[in-house]
């Protein structure tokens, strides 16, 4: 597949500290990257959701908020679409068998929608390394659409 | 007169206690944290409190948000008070649509139609 992260022969990496400050520069690239290259509003909107949701999985979950460990955020922004990667140094998890948050019970929780809103928002969202990498995937027009240049 | 915090803006419309967010992106859990704290003051001991959400600066939202909000909308229901949002821009308003959100909360188009509610 075209968007496969396995394809992808050139990653920009950022190795950081695992928390919200040490991540906000390679945020801040990856925004300037999707402005660049012409993502539109909503696309832009869509991925910079489910980078924050990445990112708090890594640091809270993955890293389970130590700040000796490193997060690291690789990226490969072009015409086409946004490949990001988010790998933490934690023990993973089993990514299929988080629950469905949006059950009548389990609709009033506070937490455990991240990697849902990821699902809903890119075109494709797959773990790696057990859990402790996930990959997505953002087209920079939605099949179907009409690129506007 | 509104009561400037730093990461609500406060205002009292008769008994409706009306917030409005001074972030843009509601993203960050540091600010998130703050933001619940900040909201949680306006509910604890106030019995039958009622309050307004106003998203009309937010631009942004993370699950993480919508925790805070979820926690905030239990601490007033135990205080037998009234949680009302309004003024979510569409993009937000999908996130609630996606986690069915807009099922648990009560969400208007306007502070305006909302306060005739209350």
């Amino acid at each position: 597949m075209e968007s496969d992260p396995d394809n992808v022969t050139h990653f920009e990496t950022c190795v950081v500290r695992s928390d919200f400050a040490g991540t906000t520069a390679p945020k801040e690239a990856i925004l300037r990257e999707l402005e660049r290259c012409g993502f539109c509003t909503d696309a832009t909107f869509a991925i910079k959701l489910a980078l924050e949701e990445a990112v708090a999985n890594a640091i809270n979950h993955g890293n389970g908020r130590d700040p000796n460990k490193r997060i690291t955020i690789k990226y490969a922004i072009d015409c086409d679409r946004a490949v990001i990667c988010i790998s933490d140094e934690g023990n993973g998890f089993a990514h299929d068998s988080i629950p469905d948050p949006t059950t009548p019970e389990r609709l009033s929780l506070p937490n455990g929608r991240g990697i849902m809103l990821m699902r809903a928002y890119m075109d494709e969202v797959t773990y790696r390394q057990e859990g402790r990498e996930v990959c997505f995937v953002k087209q920079r027009v939605a099949r179907g659409d009409v690129a506007d240049g | 007169m509104a009561e400037e915090r730093s990461h609500i803006t406060l205002t009292k419309s008769d008994s409706v206690n009306v917030v409005t967010f001074t972030d843009r992106k509601i993203l960050e859990e540091i600010s998130i944290n703050e933001i619940g704290e900040e909201l949680n003051k306006l509910v604890e001991g106030e019995k039958g409190t009622k309050i307004l959400l106003s998203f009309t600066n937010v631009e942004h939202l993370s699950s993480a948000a919508l925790g805070v909000l979820i926690t905030l909308n239990k601490k007033v229901a135990e205080q037998e008070g009234t949680l009302k949002l309004s003024d979510i821009a569409p993009q937000i308003y999908e996130v609630f649509k996606i986690t069915r959100l807009n099922k648990l909360f009560e969400i208007h188009d306007t502070a305006e139609k909302a306060l005739v509610t209350f």
